[in-house]
């Protein structure tokens, strides 16, 4: 009986085991001389480069301190560390002997080349969206490359999460692809910067939280989420920082990296903005402003920019006399001599705490990190830089957090800064 | 390898990335006028300009200035005559004068974000300068008396380069 029940085991598991490698199953795509560079219009190319920015594409491919596009980049995520292939036209590492309708394929369905399936940290679950046009671009522009022999970093995934044909599975549950879909009750301008976010920019890949298996909730688009021990600030209506995000102020950020009422570009949003959508026209900018100005809903409320930023200057005049409380005094002689303005108005390239979006988040990780590592002459304001305050202990860099937070905002205030301060401390400077 | 300008010129330096602008500036440059003081970004002695801008140099490290411009004292003004200069000498501000490259640094980079200061402004941005020598009121006397002077026209020549005076 129980041999019996055992041979109806293995046979079930047998034909559903089938079963699965049938479905996961992806055929090759034959290999093909990589195509001359002659064979592109430089038209198609120029395209190429300007979407290859925009789509941060070198950002990943390209690992700190090697050739450009030629992979090796570490991507930690919550299961293991997944490094990003070599994308320049080397024939044998690269994908010279991708056709374009295999290039489509990956960027649409997530297959490589020789059909295994590719992880998700490659974000084909936003590339799908992309037009026929603007993915031959990014292929001409991909293939014009110099071609770098650069073999595969192995990833660091634990058994049995490094087996590609399992990712049928993820895709059978999260992965739904559909062409982007204008919606007909918005402009133009909105609905082009509906496409980029959506597609290319993939801004969802940062700023949408995942679940437990890695995809992106899209209950909770753009809500906002831990990012490279960071934190990407939530774009809907949910984000905390007290000034409006209006579209001029969207327009700014993401065009410059400054905003006068919100603060620099840092962290992993540095290169966005500096090495990505600089690539994009004007026009592009104000598509995407005027998109995220709706999400947000900080168009709507532009008319609260004023009474707002009149309230943080008030609080920006605190801790500038004589004082004899602690934290005030480490605010005073570490932080005001760059970060005061008067009743003026903020200077934007004197970033103002109390509007500040790292002060006013839920999760003080990001004013922690500015903190203690500063920002380097390519993050934030080009060409300026912060100095980092990590020769302070935890315990002063925790107090200026509190003070900051109880000071400058009415939010609750943060718990357990030390130890906070402690943890982001040893996660050490990260890349950059 | 980190490169950017320093007073101007270019320079390109082959240390650790993490190492302090300030040792840098001092050790593999030669220009000594910026001055280390609590090495913690507390007391003002080194700071220099980055981007135009007021940095303390002994907390910043070198890489994160690589392609940006870089001016120390010596580059303020290619014949020492920015009127925050003058104004120090005209009130003969130091005392030991330790902590006065820092001082002055601090106080060009104040003007051109507050050309008119108030009291408040100049203590606001003015006390993570520390002076053991108190100089602090006539301080206070001398971005004041440059911002009158910038105000009737004199014109800092802060773009000019000068050669490394060590």
């Amino acid at each position: 009986m129980i041999k019996r029940g055992a041979l109806i085991l293995v046979a079930v598991l047998a034909v559903g085991l089938a079963g699965f490698a049938a479905f996961a199953w992806r055929p090759a795509i034959a290999r093909i001389a990589p195509p001359a560079a002659s064979s592109f219009s430089p038209q198609l190319v120029a395209q190429g480069e300007i979407l290859a920015g925009a789509g941060y594409c070198a950002t990943c491919h390209t690992a700190k301190g090697g050739k450009p596009f030629a992979g090796g980049y570490p991507m930690q995520t919550s299961f293991g560390t997944i490094y990003s292939s070599n994308i320049t036209p080397d024939p044998e590492t690269g994908v010279g002997a991708w056709s374009q309708a295999a290039f489509a394929r990956a960027m649409r369905q997530g297959v490589a080349q020789n059909g295994s399936h590719l992880f998700p940290a490659f974000p084909y679950d936003h590339f799908n969206k992309l037009t026929d046009a603007d993915i031959a671009a990014l292929y001409a522009f991909i293939m014009t490359r110099p071609p770098v022999s650069a073999p595969p970093v192995r990833n660091r995934l634990p058994f049995p999460l490094n087996i590609r044909a399992l990712q049928a599975g993820w895709k059978l549950l999260f992965f739904h692809p559909q062409p982007f879909a204008p919606n007909p009750a918005r402009g133009a301008e909105w609905n082009r910067g509906a496409y980029l976010a959506e597609g290319l920019s993939h801004c969802g890949a940062c700023h949408t939280p995942r679940n437990a298996l890695g995809a992106e909730r899209k209950d909770k688009a753009y809500a906002g989420a831990p990012i490279d021990n960071w934190v990407a600030p939530p774009l809907t209506r949910a984000n905390p920082s007290p000034a409006p995000w209006t579209e001029d102020e969207l327009f700014a950020y993401l065009r410059s990296g400054v905003a006068r009422y919100h603060g620099v570009s840092a962290g992993p949003m540095a290169p966005v903005v500096h090495a990505g959508l600089s690539k994009l026209p004007d026009s592009d900018i104000h598509a995407l402003a005027t998109y995220f100005g709706e999400i947000g809903g900080g168009q709507a409320r532009e008319a609260d920019t004023g009474p707002v930023v009149e309230k943080a200057l008030a609080a920006d005049r605190l801790g500038t006399g004589l004082q004899y409380d602690a934290p005030a005094r480490l605010y005073a002689a570490a932080c005001a001599s760059c970060h005061y303005n008067n009743a003026k108005g903020p200077n934007p390239l004197r970033p103002d705490l109390a509007l500040n979006s790292a002060v006013n988040l839920d999760d003080p990780t990001n004013l922690i990190r500015v903190t203690l590592y500063g920002l380097d002459a390519k993050s934030g304001a080009p060409g300026i830089v912060m100095p980092g305050f990590a020769r302070f202990s935890d315990a002063d860099v925790a107090r200026i957090a509190a003070y900051l937070r109880a000071t400058r905002t009415t939010k609750a205030p943060w718990p357990d800064l030390e130890k906070k301060v402690a943890a982001i401390r040893a996660q050490g400077k990260g890349k950059e | 390898m980190t490169s950017f300008t320093i007073n101007g010129r270019a320079v390109s330096v082959d240390v650790d990335d993490d190492t302090p602008l300030l040792w840098v500036i001092r050790d593999e440059i030669g220009l000594t006028g910026s001055k280390f003081g609590c090495g913690i970004g507390l007391c003002g002695a080194c700071t220099v300009h980055v981007g135009g801008r007021a940095t303390r140099s002994c907390v910043t490290p070198v890489s994160a200035v690589d392609g940006a411009q870089v001016t120390t004292i010596e580059g303020l003004d290619p014949a020492d005559e920015h009127p925050v200069q003058q104004a120090w000498r005209a009130l003969q501000v130091p005392q030991c004068g330790y902590c006065q490259s820092g001082q002055i640094m601090q106080a060009a980079a104040l003007l051109k974000d507050f050309p008119s200061p108030t009291d408040e402004d100049i203590d606001a941005v003015m006390t993570g300068n520390l002076c053991r020598c108190m100089t602090y009121v006539r301080i206070r006397a001398a971005v004041k008396q440059a911002a009158q002077a910038l105000a009737n026209g004199a014109i800092p020549n802060l773009t000019a380069a000068k050669g490394a005076k060590a």
